[in-house]
C-alpha cells in the first residue's frame, strides 16, 4: 500500500442548475474525517464525487490528492448496504475485487482477513446465513482486502443494532488506522467516537468542528465523547437543510 | 397441489369424461370413451411413440436454441446502449407479427421435416426469453455498480460475476414461458405441413375419423408438456435459488 494522501475538494455542485453545496473540504492524510449534516445536503455526493461515481448533477471545481498522483485505484468503498453477492460464499465475496479486475485472488490473504474480522468459521457460508453484523464485518473485510490507502465509508453501520454498531466501530477504527478515511454519518455519537476531524456540511459550505484530543476509538462512556456528541447534536438541530 | 393428489385428480378427470360420454350418449366418432381411447393408444403404441419422439426432439431443440439465442441477444443488448436503442424497438415490432401466420412460410423455407418446426419453436420463445433476461440484466442494483466501479472492475468481468448471476431469476421467468410456448410452436408447425410428429398424427387421425387415436395423441402431447413444465420448472427453481444464495 502506498502512503495515504490527503484529499482536497473545492467547488460547487449543482443538480438541475440548483446549487447543492459550495464547499472546501480537506481530508487530512492518514486520519479519520467524519462528515455530518442534514439529510439531502450532499454528504454522499461529496463521497461519490471523490470516488468518481455518477452523482446526477454537475460539479464545478477540483478534487486533488496531496501527492499529485491520480486517485484511480487508490480508494476503497463501503456502503450502508453490505453489497454482498448472495450467490457467492463469504470468502468469494471478499475476493470479488480481484475477480472483477481479472487478477488471480489471494485466498490465503482473504482467509487471514476473515479471521481478523472474526469470520474464520463462516468462510464457506452464503451471506443469507449471516446476521446483519456479520455481513457488515464481511463487507469490511472486502474493503480491507482491497488494501487501498484511502477508504470511504457511507453510513456503513447505520442499519446495525446499537451493540453491534459499537463493536463494528471499534473494529473499523482498529483495522483502518493509518489510512485516510472519510466516514459519512448521521450519528453524532459515531462521529464523537471515531473522528480525528469533524466536518459539518450545509448549503453554505463545510464547517470544521472541534474534536476531543483523546485517541480513537473513544470510549462511549468517556465524558469528552459525551460532551462532543451532545454539542454536535445541539448544533446539528439548528443547521438548516 | 400435493404429489399424492395427482392419481386421484386423474381418476376424477377420467370419471368426469366417462360420465359425459354416458350422459350425452355421444357417438364414438365425436367423443370416444376413455376405454376406447386407451385401446386405440395400445394398438397405435409404436406410432404414438415414434411421433412423440419427433415432437419431443423438435420441442427440446427449439427450447435449447431459442433460449441460447434469446440469452445471447439479451446479453448483447445489455452491453451496448446503441444496439439496445436500435434493436429493441425492432424486436418489439416483430412481436406484432403473429408467429403462427409465419408457419406456412417457414414450411416453404425449411421444408416438411423437423427444421421448420424447430424454427417455429425458436421464433415463438426467442422474444420472451430475450425480454425477460434483458430486463434482469439491466436492473443491476446501483450499489453493485458503484462497488464494482470503485474496485476498477472490467466490463466483461462485471457481466460474468455480477450482472449475469443476479439476472438468473429473470432468465428463469423467461424459461418458464418458453416451456409453455415451445410445444405450441412445434405442434402448429406440424399442423401446417409435416410427415411426422404428434400434431401430424392428430391431423391424420382426424382426417380418417379416428377420433379415439386423435384423443390418444392429444393425451400423449399433454403428458409431454406436463413433463416439460416440470423439468423446466425445476431448472428455473434451481437458477433462482442459486442467485438468492439458497443452494
Amino acid at each position: 500500500m502506498t502512503p495515504p494522501p490527503a484529499l482536497h475538494l473545492v467547488g460547487q455542485h449543482q443538480i438541475d442548475s440548483r446549487p447543492l453545496f459550495d464547499a472546501d473540504i480537506t481530508l487530512p492524510a492518514g486520519s479519520w474525517t467524519c462528515l455530518l449534516g442534514p439529510s439531502g445536503v450532499g454528504k454522499s455526493t461529496v463521497l461519490r464525487l471523490m470516488l468518481g461515481l455518477e452523482t446526477g448533477g454537475v460539479f464545478a471545481g477540483t478534487i486533488s490528492p496531496s501527492d499529485g498522483q491520480p486517485l484511480d485505484g487508490r480508494i476503497s468503498y463501503m456502503a450502508q448496504s453490505d453489497l454482498l453477492l448472495p450467490w457467492l460464499s463469504v470468502i468469494d465475496n471478499i475476493m470479488i475485487g480481484d475477480r472483477l479486475r481479472g487478477v488471480p485472488p489471494d485466498r490465503d490473504r482473504a482467509t487471514d482477513m476473515l479471521a481478523r474480522v472474526g469470520l474464520a468459521d463462516h468462510a464457506q457460508k452464503k451471506p443469507l446465513a449471516l446476521s446483519g453484523g456479520m455481513r457488515q464485518r464481511a463487507a469490511l473485510a472486502r474493503t480491507l482486502l482491497e488494501d487501498r490507502p484511502v477508504v470511504f465509508l457511507d453510513e456503513p453501520f447505520s442499519a446495525l443494532d446499537a451493540g453491534t454498531r459499537a463493536a463494528m466501530q471499534e473494529l473499523a477504527a482498529e483495522l483502518l488506522s493509518g489510512r485516510t478515511v472519510l466516514l459519512v454519518t448521521h450519528d453524532p455519537a459515531e462521529a464523537a467516537r471515531l473522528a480525528d476531524h469533524i466536518l459539518i456540511l450545509s448549503a453554505e459550505g463545510a464547517q470544521s468542528w472541534p474534536v476531543p484530543a483523546t485517541p480513537v476509538p473513544r470510549a462511549i462512556t468517556a465524558p469528552e465523547t459525551w460532551a462532543c456528541q451532545s454539542a454536535l447534536l445541539s448544533h446539528l438541530r439548528g443547521v438548516p437543510a | 397441489m400435493r404429489r399424492s393428489d395427482i392419481p386421484l385428480a386423474i381418476l376424477l378427470g377420467l370419471a368426469l369424461w366417462q360420465g359425459i360420454v354416458l350422459l350425452t350418449d355421444a357417438p364414438h366418432y365425436i367423443l370416444p370413451s376413455p376405454w376406447r381411447v386407451a385401446q386405440a393408444a395400445y394398438y397405435a403404441r409404436v406410432s404414438l411413440l415414434e411421433n412423440a419422439w419427433v415432437t419431443t426432439v423438435e420441442v427440446l431443440l427449439g427450447l435449447l436454441i431459442g433460449t441460447g439465442l434469446g440469452a445471447a441477444t439479451a446479453i448483447q443488448l445489455s452491453q451496448s446502449k446503441t444496439s439496445e436503442r436500435l434493436l429493441l424497438p425492432l424486436l418489439v415490432f416483430t412481436q406484432a407479427v403473429p408467429v403462427f401466420a409465419l408457419a406456412p412460410l417457414l414450411t416453404l423455407w425449411f421444408g416438411y421435416g423437423m427444421g421448420s418446426k424447430i424454427v417455429m419453436a425458436v421464433l415463438i420463445i426467442y422474444f420472451p426469453v430475450t425480454s425477460a433476461f434483458h430486463d434482469g440484466l439491466t436492473r443491476v442494483p446501483t450499489g453493485y455498480r458503484d462497488l464494482a466501479q470503485s474496485m476498477g472492475a472490467r466490463r466483461l468481468r462485471f457481466m460474468r460475476h455480477v450482472q449475469i448471476p443476479q439476472a438468473l431469476p429473470s432468465l428463469a421467468t423467461g424459461l418458464r414461458l418458453a416451456a409453455v410456448y415451445a410445444p405450441i410452436g412445434a405442434v402448429i408447425g406440424e399442423w401446417v405441413g409435416a410427415s411426422k410428429g404428434l400434431g401430424y398424427l392428430m391431423l391424420l387421425a382426424n382426417g380418417r375419423a379416428k377420433i379415439d387415436l386423435m384423443f390418444a395423441a392429444l393425451i400423449v402431447l399433454a403428458c409431454l408438456t406436463v413433463l416439460l413444465h416440470f423439468a423446466v420448472g425445476q431448472l428455473a427453481l434451481r437458477l433462482t435459488r442459486y442467485a438468492e444464495g439458497r443452494m
